[in-house]
């Protein structure tokens, strides 16, 4: 036999398991700070990392309501209107300008599976990941985020990571 | 003083005290037992475990879970078969508070000393299966219908080691009553565990199997079978068979003391002060043996069926009847 196997006691395997949860218990009970894996969520919060996927908030001015995101999402968790408005021409003579106005933008999180297809497919950054998570409700039809509420995630989207060289 | 003692003669007064004092009794341990529960397997597993309710530690958590559980609807399926499926849980529970009856806290303070204790709670802890069988038939559920199943096989098989644990103990000393046993140990200096440890393995493990806990919960295995013969069960039918494992953990640690670690004795105690000290003393083994439970449940993953069937038929049934053999060859040769 060139492999050795190492001898082992017949029912050590069990004793070992004993020995892990006896001694992870009194390590928990007697160093809490040290040993604990979780923390008392409503008094101490863990600062998630930058690039989590809490909320998804909308930059109403970027929108130009292409409806890209709302055909991409899975769930069709995006409800999207808006209407068209012209503008004057700039010069005397020019050609009457149309824009896309937002009406509505809605995300209904209690839908929303955190995928991110309709930030990666926004064609004009106007969605963005923000690593906020507190945003649970005590009725489900609240979970509707519309868009003044989607715009006010905005300030919390953190800085995009420098460039690579 | 005496006025107290005139009333409790009364044979109606004094089953009215012990019957309350035994409803108190089944859902205060529940609690402490199942709080325990909570707290050292989150301790196990490096959490905090329950925090918020009742200010500190948490210690009103079981309190909320039982009032949640009155709130709840109690939900009969259509199909169930309705007063077999209602009376069920009452089953389960019922055998499990009549184990309190031979259970001695102290010299003479037990509920009732019969000649055959020992033979009268194995026998009625069997009760509870017919309970399990009842709600896993009666929900009209395939899980549920697995589960019942699944526990008849198990509770079955583990009854025979369970019995023939005792056999030992019994042989030993000489009589089948509780607080007999107990007196035995006093006289013979010594719990019987020194003796009788082959017997004690198999009496924890054959009652760990008796009380469908993990490793040995393949009856309610979630993973597999949801939750078995309490799928449909909801409210406080729930909670009944909630309260009755946590109480029959209880009353199977306290038969395990009593049989093998001396019951309301300590080696060393003086006699005098038993009445005062025994039900503390009881206590302090029960919840050793109700730990070694818990640890036992968070440390071992699920046994699978033909390996708990081997395990109760060719290891645990021959040990014990070789256990009884040589016992019995000891008691007559000495």
């Amino acid at each position: 036999m060139t492999t050795t196997q190492k001898r082992t006691i017949p029912g050590g395997g069990m004793l070992k398991g004993l020995w892990v949860t006896l001694s992870t218990m009194f390590k928990t009970i007697l160093l809490p700070k040290k040993h604990l894996a979780t923390v008392n969520y409503p008094k101490v919060k863990e600062t998630p990392v930058p690039r989590a996927r809490g909320v998804i908030a909308l930059d109403q001015e970027a929108c130009t309501v292409c409806m890209l995101c709302a055909r991409q999402c899975p769930d069709w968790c995006i409800y999207i209107e808006g209407h068209k408005e012209e503008q004057p021409a700039t010069k005397p003579g020019g050609r009457i300008k149309v824009r896309s106005e937002l009406d509505r933008f809605d995300i209904d999180y209690a839908l929303c599976m955190y995928c991110g297809i309709c930030v990666e497919v926004c064609p004009f950054d106007a969605l963005f990941w923000t690593p906020e998570y507190e945003y649970s409700e005590g009725r489900m039809g609240d979970m509707l985020h519309d868009m003044d509420r989607l715009q006010d995630w905005m300030p919390t989207v953190p800085e995009p990571p420098a460039l690579e060289k | 003083m005496e006025f107290i003692t005139d009333l409790f003669a009364n044979f109606w007064v004094s089953l009215g005290g012990k019957l309350l004092l035994v409803a108190l009794m089944v859902p205060l341990i529940g609690m402490v037992l199942g709080f325990a529960e909570m707290k050292l397997s989150a301790k196990m597993q490096s959490r905090v475990g329950p925090y918020f309710a009742g200010g500190r530690w948490g210690w009103a958590q079981l309190i909320a879970d039982g009032v949640k559980f009155f709130q709840k609807e109690d939900i009969i399926p259509d199909d169930a078969d309705k007063p077999v499926f209602k009376s069920a849980p009452i089953l389960v529970l019922v055998g499990t508070v009549a184990l309190f009856v031979v259970i001695p806290f102290g010299p003479g303070l037990i509920f009732n000393d019969l000649d055959v204790g020992i033979f009268y709670a194995l026998a009625i802890s069997s009760l509870s299966t017919i309970g399990v069988l009842m709600a896993g038939w009666s929900s009209a559920n395939k899980y549920s219908l697995m589960g019942g199943l699944r526990a008849a096989g198990q509770l079955i098989a583990y009854e025979l080691p369970l019995v023939l644990a005792v056999v030992g103990t019994v042989i030993m000393a000489g009589t089948m009553s509780m607080e007999g046993i107990v007196e035995a140990q006093i006289g013979a200096g010594y719990p019987f565990v020194i003796v009788q440890f082959v017997g004690f393995g198999i009496f924890m493990i054959a009652a760990l199997a008796e009380l469908t806990r993990i490793p040995f919960d393949m009856p309610i295995a979630e993973s597999e079978l949801v939750m078995g013969y309490v799928t449909e069960y909801s409210g406080f039918r729930f909670l009944f068979f909630f309260l009755a494992e946590f109480a029959n953990m209880f009353t199977m640690s306290a038969i395990a003391a009593t049989l093998f670690l001396g019951g309301y004795w300590l080696p060393g105690v003086p006699e005098s002060v038993l009445s005062y000290a025994g039900p503390v003393i009881l206590m302090g083994k029960v919840f050793l043996l109700a730990f070694v439970m818990i640890w036992f449940r968070w440390t071992f993953p699920r046994f699978r069926e033909d390996q708990l069937q081997t395990l109760a038929w060719k290891v645990l049934v021959p040990l014990a009847l070789a256990n009884i053999a040589v016992t019995a060859i000891l008691k007559v040769a000495f």
